[in-house]
């Protein structure tokens, strides 16, 4: 696919420019008598082609730049929004901020801002992404629509790509500033009632291919005919990578400090103990070349790369600045913007792979289940982690080291700990992306006696 | 001179137009929000925010396009408006058929939603007082472990303008609330909300519904019940009979009528992401989708009730309505859009085209979906029940992505026993299949127990928008269902 910029196209500003407008912030709360301001400002522009039926129905674009103003006076502290950015919304959003922050009790374990800091080089914006035009995007969808109308079948996802800024400084000297681009194809292939689904998503839009994923949803729907409607009971399973993404990716507040602090985390009163299978290792690492992110947390602390859980032990939490000080330990740079009461998250999380692909998985399974995603998944039980939800575009029986054929869908109710304690084999880690988690680094897994409640009428 | 809202609406209708668009309208939105939480006695979040911006659909080469922008100068909105042309021009590479829309009148208009209590003229000292002294209140029983409660405040004013020659503005407030306590003891987490999980309670209106929740009053039965739950006995795994509390019945429409009649999904337009619809077309009419004494409606009227699916016009400009959905238990309609309503046999929109935000492209959400009330006291609906399980506030919710298959638990749940309610039991769930679990209601609670709910948080579409919907419930009563899947001993 070929790129040239369009005239006409919104490019994002200049950091300098975005600096400037957090500068005339930081001036008027000055002049309002404001000792300790943070402005963050977020800039994006998004295109996103969306199609079904074998065309696009949908396709749109937009440009948006928020200011986000918080004042701290005195063990008080309170944030007020903008996308309205000349002088006087300026003015009027400092003076909120500080009139809403005066307005509560003081919170004597509010700490200060914090000041400099030094961050590692993360380079996450490339031109060809950026540049991608809603041309490029309907021309590869449109490949994508013939290859279902020449197959009979009917195509529908989206295509989306964009690129985005954030410049986060305050009166205590600090400034950060990171970009990046991002692109996502996700495809599903529908053949009569059936139907299979393949996604991608990476910073730059030629790490993935749009007319393999589409030929790979193609080929499974066609796999996916006449379904057997088994019996629930506990099965192996060969999780693809998404729908290892998304069940695990649920675990990802449970590892914040200050979730374990608030007893609703599954990993309190767990932490140092052999919870997991001895064959897991998860670490939250934003530096990883398959992550998106700034190095930055929404303090300006810089991120650190932890490794939460080492040989099925959860050896270590992530912490902002405030969790870090109750504890008595240094943060991670992984805290929300402040004020929250939610503290913060490991948002990078990769978990750590093995050197089984799935067809060998899938050739060394004499009974199972080949899950392509999982859908609709919410927590039962908070402290064993049982998820429940339901497989969904490609559940595959296995029988004698083969996949024989199509499987109605599954309910499942699973804890996640359990399951990671059943592992029996781990494929390659890859960047993947599902539907319920944010994207993350995850392997495929072998897992048995996975438990399926319930199961649907296709 | 420049500057008013509607000036931005022309300037785009023109120069849309201008570049070949065949349609196009636009949507103008300015909204603030107010979001104040407290976690075991003290604040949590604590902020404002404003945006305002435009959204520009247009029509060109017979396909849509769509573009956003809060750059509200002239050039800036005129360079919008280009974009959503060269967008339409490029959908059109992979068109099979021309966009048509139903007819539809053009209105001049303007209207405000109820609010008796600007949430915004409210300070924030009473607002936050309030929630510190209820988050204190669950505080003080022994054995509460975490403590939360919220409010949370929008204003919204739209402008709509489309090239027809429609010009609406409306304005809106929404106002929610609630309050949590969870209890972790041994291996178990429990927890108990007030007026409902997930945020509380949700409608439009101002300040009036904070006063009316009575927060304060709450507090030590939520924090009470939150503990009690770890002695409570286990809700078994069985067949049987439940009778569903209304928020959580509120939550049962949403999931099993709301979304499968929605024709976006219906026709495919959903696959990739929010999924279809087991509602195929051959079912309008054919299916009996409920037991004949289940009537639901989709009602945006503001005679329905200050819901969070209330207005005036949708986001196309289509006038609210009322459409019967399941009438004496037969599926009866779906829920339109200008674009899709001809399918269904419809001359009309039936005016459920909504969207999140001016940086968002409006589609078919539900408005308020609500089953109608039956004649029952809850009181006397328990007297007559022999055997079953009465369960209340939602905990969890799932269904498959063509709306057949679900599970649901709650928080709480008591034993009916002899026409009494008897001990509380933990962990309750229930699951189905959603025609064969709406042909089990047998009996629905009247209008002094029927409530309209606030569900805020309904995500669809691509890019993701959230929306808020309405859904009037009482409590009902279901045969035959499996009961106690979710915590099944395996």
């Amino acid at each position: 696919m070929s790129t040239q910029k369009r005239a006409g196209a919104p490019s994002l500003r200049r950091e300098r420019d975005l600096r400037k407008i957090a500068a005339s912030v930081l001036r008027l709360a000055k002049a309002n008598g404001i000792r300790e301001t943070e402005v963050q400002i977020d800039e994006n522009i998004d295109g996103l082609t969306r199609f079904a039926n074998n065309t696009i129905h949908q396709h749109v674009a937009e440009h948006g730049l928020v200011v986000s103003i918080r004042t701290v006076m005195d063990g008080r502290t309170a944030r007020v929004t903008t996308s309205c950015i000349d002088e006087d919304a300026l003015r009027n959003a400092v003076q909120s901020a500080a009139s809403l922050a005066a307005q509560q009790p003081k919170d004597p374990h509010l700490l200060p801002l914090p000041g400099k800091q030094k961050y590692p080089a993360v380079r996450r914006f490339h031109a060809a992404t950026a540049m991608l035009a809603p041309e490029d995007r309907a021309r590869a969808v449109k490949n994508a629509c013939q290859l279902a109308d020449n197959r009979g079948q009917v195509a529908a996802g989206i295509f989306s790509s964009g690129q985005s800024q954030c410049v986060l400084v305050n009166s205590h000297g600090l400034t950060a500033a990171h970009r990046q681009t991002h692109a996502t194809f996700s495809i599903t292939m529908q053949q009569g009632s059936a139907a299979s689904w393949a996604k991608g998503n990476a910073g730059d839009y030629r790490r993935f291919a749009t007319a393999a994923l589409a030929q790979t949803a193609s080929e499974k729907a066609s796999r996916a005919q006449d379904p057997v409607e088994l019996e629930p009971g506990r099965y192996t399973v060969i999780l693809e990578p998404a729908a290892v993404l998304d069940l695990v990716g649920f675990l990802f507040y449970d590892f914040a400090a200050t979730a374990v602090a608030d007893k609703r985390s599954c990993f309190s009163d767990r932490v140092g103990k052999e919870l997991l299978g001895r064959n897991i290792h998860i670490a939250d690492d934003v530096y990883h070349s398959d992550q998106l992110g700034s190095p930055f947390d929404g303090e300006g602390v810089p991120k650190h790369r932890v490794q939460l859980v080492e040989r099925g032990v959860v050896k270590n939490l992530v912490y902002s600045r405030q969790s870090a000080k109750q504890a008595k330990t240094r943060p991670t740079g992984h805290g929300f913007a402040l004020p929250n009461e939610y503290g913060e998250a490991p948002m990078n999380l990769v978990v750590g792979g093995g050197d089984v692909p799935i067809d060998k998985m899938i050739a060394s399974t004499p009974r199972g289940l080949l899950v392509t995603r999982l859908w609709y998944i919410r927590e039962v039980d908070p402290y064993e982690k049982v998820m429940t939800g339901m497989t969904r575009d490609g559940l595959f029986l296995v029988e004698n080291g083969k996949v024989t054929r199509a499987a109605k869908n599954f309910r499942f109710n699973q804890s996640v700990l359990e399951m990671l304690r059943n592992v029996e084999c781990l494929g390659p880690a890859r960047r993947a992306a599902g539907e319920e988690s944010f994207e993350m680094v995850v392997p495929p897994m072998k897992v048995k006696a996975f438990h399926f409640s319930e199961v649907t009428k296709f | 001179m420049w500057g008013t809202m509607w000036d931005f609406c022309s300037r785009a209708l023109d120069t849309a137009k201008l570049r070949g668009a065949t349609y196009a309208d636009v949507r103008v939105m300015h909204q603030h929000q107010r979001i104040l939480t407290t976690k075991n006695r003290r604040v949590g979040t604590l902020g404002q925010s404003e945006s305002l911006g435009i959204g520009i659909r247009v029509v060109a080469n017979g396909a849509w396009g769509f573009a956003s922008t809060d750059n509200l100068t002239r050039d800036g909105v005129a360079t919008c408006a280009i974009q959503a042309v060269a967008i339409a021009r490029a959908s059109a590479l992979a068109k099979k058929e021309s966009v048509q829309l139903a007819p539809e009148a053009t209105y001049i208009d303007s209207w405000q939603g109820p609010c008796l209590k600007d949430p915004f003229e409210i300070p924030v000292e009473t607002q936050l007082g309030l929630l510190l002294a209820v988050d204190e209140e669950m505080s003080k029983v022994k054995g509460v472990t975490l403590t939360e409660t919220d409010m949370q405040f929008r204003k919204v004013d739209s402008w709509f303008a489309s090239s027809a020659g429609s010009r609406i503005h409306q304005r809106k407030f929404v106002s929610g609330c609630g309050i949590v306590a969870m209890s972790f003891q041994g291996d178990a987490i429990q927890k108990r909300s007030y007026p409902n999980s997930f945020g509380g309670q949700h409608i439009l209106g101002g300040y009036e519904l904070i006063e009316a929740m009575e927060l304060r009053n709450h507090a030590p039965r939520v924090a009470e019940e939150s503990v009690a739950l770890h002695s409570a006995a286990q809700c078994p795994e069985t067949t049987g009979t439940i009778i569903l509390g209304g928020s959580q019945l509120g939550l049962q429409i949403h999931e099993s009528v709301g979304h499968p009649i929605e024709l976006d999904r219906v026709l495919g337009q959903e696959a990739n992401f929010a999924g279809t619809s087991f509602l195929t077309l051959d079912k309008l009419h054919n299916l009996q989708y409920a037991s004949p004494i289940v009537n639901v409606v989709a009602d945006a009227r503001s005679e329905h009730g200050p819901g969070l699916g209330t207005f005036a016009y949708d986001d196309e400009g289509v006038p609210a309505q009322c459409i019967d959905v399941i009438k004496n238990g037969e599926f009866h309609g779906y829920l339109s859009s200008r674009e899709t309503a001809h399918i269904v046999g419809l001359t009309r929109s039936g005016g459920t085209m909504r969207t999140e935000g001016w940086n968002r492209l409006p589609m078919i959400r539900m408005t308020n979906v609500s089953i109608l009330p039956g004649q029952w006291t809850l009181d006397n609906l328990i007297a007559d029940t022999d055997n079953a399980i009465l369960m209340d506030t939602n905990r969890s919710w799932s269904i498959d992505d063509r709306r057949y298959q679900f599970q649901f638990s709650t928080e709480v749940a008591w034993e009916i026993k002899g026409g009494k309610r008897t001990r509380m039991l933990k962990n309750p769930s229930y699951s189905g299949i959603t025609t064969d679990f709406w042909n089990s209601c047998d009996a629905i609670c009247g209008a002094d127990e029927w409530v309209l709910w606030g569900t805020p948080n309904c995500g669809k579409g691509q890019p993701m928008q959230v929306m808020g919907t309405g859904h009037g419930a009482s409590p009902a009563r279901f045969r035959n269902v499996q009961i106690g899947k979710a915590f099944a001993k395996q």
